[in-house]
């Protein structure tokens, strides 16, 4: 951007293998410097689809966002359903490296992209603009088939917890939601990426197998009742069973059990979008078979969100105690067309409640400062719209839930311990994405470790890190877990696929080595970047307050912790 | 024995969210399972007061029991 300029280059050999999050990783530990500021011209904003992104391959549909994240300081990857990763790999799209920082700071630009060419031009008419309004807007100028990557408010003001959203089929949102990559895309003054769709089709080195393998697939994806769960109750239906196990953070992680579960449950939920006339059932991606998104109506039957998700209703929910879904919606529209994390946004508003900012259960208030204050950049908007973190020095609060700066998601790791392992350890600050051991913690998948024990958490966190970091970087959906983790046909078909897919013969071991290869490669930045062992740690009143319903602490050894990176 | 006992996601469908219900002392988790008419192998994930267990455990009076279908999410 420093010349504004685009080019065109091949993709270096040692890149070739790579895809997803293993390549936005390894560009960014290539070639930006890990102590440079996430926000100056050093950084680099990195898009790849994944390995299989752009195939007929079932949930294939995930892009990988990279950069220096400018809310944790950390390597950052976040990747996003929606259309733009199977239309960029179909263009023939490796990776897309936005670099340098206009000289010019008066003026905003749009990316364009389609089979032959990559055009950046000067943007004026979307600046300011909502994310809803972008997409509406690029419908209407390109046509409706266009991909869509964009910021919103939050994004051009460099919030820390501003994302970035995708079109989805329907013309919604998806979100590279967390670490402020919003922030990264508006420092570098793009607001929007479009992408042109072509008929081009992927190349398949063998397509016979290809087509068997994806068959098998998709059967074990569909026939896995987990995912059969998904496409009823979506991802929501983990409120009632994480607030049984006395693991739901609630009224800024002071209990682990929220008494107005019931009312924010999958199982509310799933009644009040059918009587609306909204629908429980919806895919973020073409080709995916478990349809975990939704269309949640308002009381008068009209749209009001999707890919309305366990954490962010958990977050509105329990953390800040509204228990009516109709606020919980309203918010995460607002969040949505602002363009700021739907988890980092609410525990920063839990925090701000424990301040005194506002009550806790105030969903009107809180949907007041999100427009009034976040989407216009007032002096609190931007307190809050920075994070959790941010909320907790402003206000001197020191029961701030962040591990790196950012946010701790929906489960309690002092009532499921193997969740605070991935906390503490993961390479992008605290994600239960990065490695979610609440598959084997609470839901009985790939095995039992009980959730209150110390035994075997290091193990189970580090072993799910590393097959996540490799799904990661095929362009699946991390939903295939649940059918991997338990059934045996599942990893070997997607294997096979992607055998089929370049005419290679990786194995399951090359899987696993990928995986180990690029959480080494992101530790390795971090280090670089300046962090130790000593910020792979939980804040220190975990240690101190006993959480209700099971009155237990966090209690596991820092040497525990730091055996996690003995592989 | 009287036991509280909580149904979730369609394991509710035409049975109920959450009751009061007596058994004989001893009965353990599969036959109460088995006696609210929910096929075992559906059954993911059981809570006996809000702590994993196992079909063959015996609740006491006054435990609360949680049977979830197989679930999840993220």
């Amino acid at each position: 951007m420093s010349d504004l300029s685009c080019k065109i280059e091949s993709v270096p050999e040692r890149w070739m293998g790579l895809g997803g999050r293993g390549l936005t990783s390894t560009i960014i530990a290539e070639e930006v410097a890990p102590t440079c500021h996430p926000l100056g011209q050093h950084n680099k904003l990195v898009f790849a689809p994944g390995l299989l992104s752009g195939t007929p391959a079932a949930n294939s549909g995930r892009l990988s966002c990279g950069a220096k994240s400018p809310l944790t300081g950390t390597i950052k990857e976040a990747n996003a359903g929606g259309t733009s990763a199977q239309m960029l790999a179909k263009i023939g799209v490796k990776a897309l490296i936005i670099e340098g920082k206009p000289t010019d700071d008066g003026k905003w630009y749009n990316l364009h992209i389609n089979a032959d060419s990559v055009r950046l031009q000067e943007e004026t008419e979307l600046i300011g603009k909502g994310n809803f309004a972008v997409v509406q807007a690029i419908n209407n100028r390109l046509g409706d088939k266009t991909g869509v990557i964009t910021i919103g408010p939050a994004g051009e003001m460099r919030m820390t917890s501003a994302n970035i959203s995708i079109k989805d089929p329907d013309s919604h949102l998806r979100s590279h939601g967390r670490g402020g990559l919003g922030a990264v895309m508006g420092s570098k003054r793009i607001k929007f990426i479009s992408v042109e769709p072509t008929e081009q089709k992927m190349a398949i080195a063998n397509p016979q197998a290809f087509k068997e393998a994806n068959r098998t697939f998709a059967k074990a994806l569909a026939d896995n009742p987990i995912s059969k769960a998904l496409g009823q109750y979506g991802t929501n239906v983990l409120v009632n069973i994480i607030n049984e196990s006395g693991g739901l953070p609630t009224k800024n992680f002071t209990l682990g059990q929220f008494e107005g579960h019931e009312a924010i449950s999958g199982e509310t939920m799933h009644d009040t979008i059918v009587a609306r006339g909204g629908k429980p059932k919806h895919n973020c991606h073409p080709g995916c078979v478990i349809n975990c998104s939704q269309i949640y109506a308002d009381a008068n039957g009209q749209y009001k969100t999707s890919g309305f998700e366990y954490e962010t209703i958990w977050a509105l929910g329990a953390d800040c105690c509204i228990d009516n879904l109709d606020y919980v919606a309203e918010a995460d529209s607002l969040m949505d067309d602002i363009g700021i994390d739907s988890i980092e946004t609410p525990v920063a508003f839990g925090v701000a409640m424990e301040a005194g900012v506002l009550k806790f259960g105030d969903g009107a208030e809180l949907c007041r400062i999100l427009k009034e204050d976040i989407g216009k950049g007032t002096a609190l908007g931007r307190i809050i719209g920075n994070g959790a973190g941010s909320v907790g020095k402003a206000y001197g609060v020191t029961r701030v839930p962040v591990v790196k700066n950012q946010a701790i998601p929906a489960y309690d790791p002092r009532a499921i311990k193997g969740i605070g392992i991935t906390y503490a350890t993961s390479t992008q600050g605290a994600d239960h994405t990065m490695g979610y051991t609440i598959a084997t913690n609470i839901l009985g998948v790939g095995g039992k470790v009980d959730p209150l024990s110390k035994e075997g958490q290091v193990e189970l966190s580090r072993n799910l890190q590393i097959a996540t970091a490799a799904i990661d970087s095929t362009g699946m959906c991390l939903f295939i877990a649940f059918a991997a983790l338990d059934d045996a046909t599942c990893l070997p078909a997607l294997i096979d696929m992607i055998n089929a897919r370049f005419g290679i013969h990786l194995t399951a071991n090359d899987v696993t080595n990928l995986g180990m290869s690029i959480l080494k490669t992101e530790h390795a930045f971090n280090l670089a970047a300046g962090f130790t062992n000593k910020d792979d740690r939980l804040p220190e009143f975990f240690s101190e307050e006993a959480v209700a319903p099971h009155n237990v602490v966090w209690d596991i050894s820092d040497e525990a912790i730091d055996s996690f990176w003995n592989f | 024995m009287q036991l509280n006992v909580k149904l979730f996601a369609y394991f509710r469908d035409n049975r109920f969210k959450q009751k009061l219900m007596d058994f004989p002392a001893g009965t353990t988790v599969e036959e109460i399972v088995n006696t609210l008419d929910i096929p075992l192998a559906e059954v993911g994930v059981i809570m006996l007061n809000s702590r994993q267990c196992e079909m063959y455990q015996a609740p006491a009076e006054g435990d609360q029991l949680a049977i979830f279908p197989t679930i999840g999410g993220g």
